[in-house]
């Protein structure tokens, strides 16, 4: 009881002054950043031949980027981006994790679909772009199509991993006391698996907003993708460098959202007995 | 009633016994003699090639929530605390109602009361165990079949639960079927003991266990004389008598047609 108390005390205190460290190298790295940046900028203004993009530099571009913040407009051209990434990933994980589930549990399922999912897999989800084009009748549900296709496959062979790393002894308990195949699924599989799937679609995230913004340069007229192409056809580099950087924020948003997600459904401890 | 993996080999073979309520009886043999394979097929996880099994009138044909199995690690689920695990039988059958008060009932019962809200990963091994029963009394079984248990634990441990496991399951009426290879388990648990002999398994001896509680804590003489006693037959046990079949059936394990 008292090393277990004395443990958890332990514990408290690690974490507060390790999470202090990391948020100074983080304001350094940013620092650092910021740093190469305006001497990028600087190099470019003093460049006759480049000094038209001089406007790509730290001061224009937070000067734009407050401005589209002040005037909302930053939500106008998020929320679309984010709408289509979201339907998109909800597409990509209603069809991974049951089918990851399968593939994790039937030997011959996972023999049969590793070749032609490994290969899908490699394939750029943009080079569908025509074809999606085609087959869809609006320029969103190709979108849609593009990052569900880049986001099935972490969250599918994150999960097939995760049900494969799965106790036996666990599912022969939940039988031994009468378990069903339904409390089986949603009281050992699912919350055994849980920070397989949040990681696979941690990564699935990854991918769809990086496929996102070249998709959007084609022919939708909303959204995050069409605001830098848009930005570049009216020659006004200030804005187009400060929608990189809400592309940049909001990336990193979610990002730490779902890491926290997955840091809370993680059960398993470094010290287990 | 036999079992075999290949037809023309039966792991077990006419293994014929009765097993009265509230009993403890532990099927004790070298490993591989079949014990395991035969407490499997008590608890349903698998079906004798010939014969049958029938506990209470009922002959078993898979798992049942009325006799559980309790295995070597305790396989708690560690996304969850003490008192979820012990849930977790009840909830599979559906009686999540008796929860709330059948849960600290049992845990008190393990000697665990206070560790209702821990994660089951913060236990040691022999508390884990403890969880584990709590987990298998839960819904109420008529039968608990323990495969090697204790094995995992050190000896102050094990002998700990050895002795509270045999009290819990006298003080609730359940009848204990327990498989190991450790003769002084026997000796300290059982009511009865049987012992296996291998290649086909069959059962080579049945001994009772006369000792009172006090006395099964061991280091007098009744309790060394036993060991010495159980450990002899052990030794000899391919030159055993065949079983009695003692009166009062509440398990009986036969082939079909002594059954009829």
């Amino acid at each position: 009881m008292t090393a277990l108390s004395a443990n958890s005390g332990l514990r408290l205190a690690l974490p507060s002054l390790s999470s202090l460290r990391g948020l100074a190298v983080g304001l350094l790295g940013i620092t650092l950043l910021l740093a190469l940046w305006w001497l990028g900028g600087w190099m470019i203004a003093n460049d006759p031949d480049l000094s038209a993009f001089a406007d790509f530099a730290p001061a224009p571009t937070f000067a734009a980027l407050t401005q589209i913040v002040a005037s909302g407009e930053v939500i106008d051209m998020s929320l679309p981006s984010l709408g289509r990434v979201g339907q998109g990933m909800m597409i990509a994980a209603l069809l991974g994790i049951p089918v990851g589930i399968a593939i994790g549990r039937i030997g011959w399922l996972r023999e049969l679909t590793n070749v032609p999912f490994q290969f899908l897999r490699m394939i750029s989800p943009l080079s569908w772009m025509p074809l999606a084009v085609m087959v869809y009748s609006s320029w969103d549900s190709a979108i849609v199509f593009l990052i569900a296709v880049a986001s099935i496959w972490p969250i599918l062979f994150s999960t097939a991993a995760g049900v494969r790393r799965i106790d036996p002894a666990w599912l022969k308990v939940a039988r031994n006391l009468g378990a069903n195949p339904l409390s089986m699924l949603f009281v050992v599989i699912l919350p055994a698996i849980a920070v397989d799937v949040l990681t696979g679609l941690r990564l699935a995230l990854g991918v769809a907003w990086v496929v996102l913004v070249p998709a959007e340069y084609l022919g939708v007229t909303s959204g995050l993708g069409y605001s830098i192409n848009d930005a570049r056809d009216t020659l006004d580099y200030a804005r187009l460098a400060a929608v990189v950087m809400v592309i940049g924020a909001i990336g990193f948003i979610l990002d730490y959202a779902f890491m926290l997600a997955i840091k809370k459904f993680n059960w398993a401890r470094d010290t287990a007995h | 009633m036999g079992w075999s993996l290949i037809p023309s080999r039966l792991v077990l073979d006419s293994i014929n016994l009765e097993i009265k309520k509230g009993e403890v009886v532990a099927l004790l043999g070298r490993s591989g003699c079949g014990k395991s394979t035969l407490l499997h097929m008590v608890s349903g996880l698998t079906l004798p090639s010939s014969g049958e099994v029938v506990i209470n009138g009922n002959t078993v044909r898979g798992l049942s929530p009325r006799w559980v199995m309790m295995f070597q690690a305790p396989s708690l689920f560690p996304w969850m605390t003490v008192a979820q695990n012990a849930a977790l039988g009840l909830r599979f059958v559906g009686r999540a109602s008796d929860i709330s008060a059948r849960v600290p009932e049992m845990l008190a019962l393990v000697d665990l009361a206070g560790f209702a809200d821990r994660n089951a990963q913060d236990l040691s091994g022999g508390q884990q165990q403890r969880v584990a029963l709590a987990r298998s009394l839960a819904p109420d079984p008529e039968l608990l079949l323990l495969d090697e248990p204790f094995s995992a634990l050190d000896a102050f441990t094990r002998r700990s639960l050895q002795r509270d496991v045999r009290q819990i399951a006298r003080r609730l009426g359940l009848t204990l079927v327990l498989v190991t290879h450790d003769v002084s388990e026997a000796v300290r648990m059982a009511d009865r003991v049987l012992v296996l002999d291998a290649n086909p398994g069959r059962i080579a001896e049945d001994t009772a266990i006369d000792l009172d509680d006090e006395q099964r804590e061991g280091g007098c003489e009744r309790f060394n004389a036993e060991l010495v006693r159980l450990m002899a037959i052990y030794t000899a046990v391919a030159h055993g008598a065949p079983p009695e079949t003692p009166s009062e059936t509440f398990v009986s394990i036969a082939p079909k047609s002594q059954q009829a």
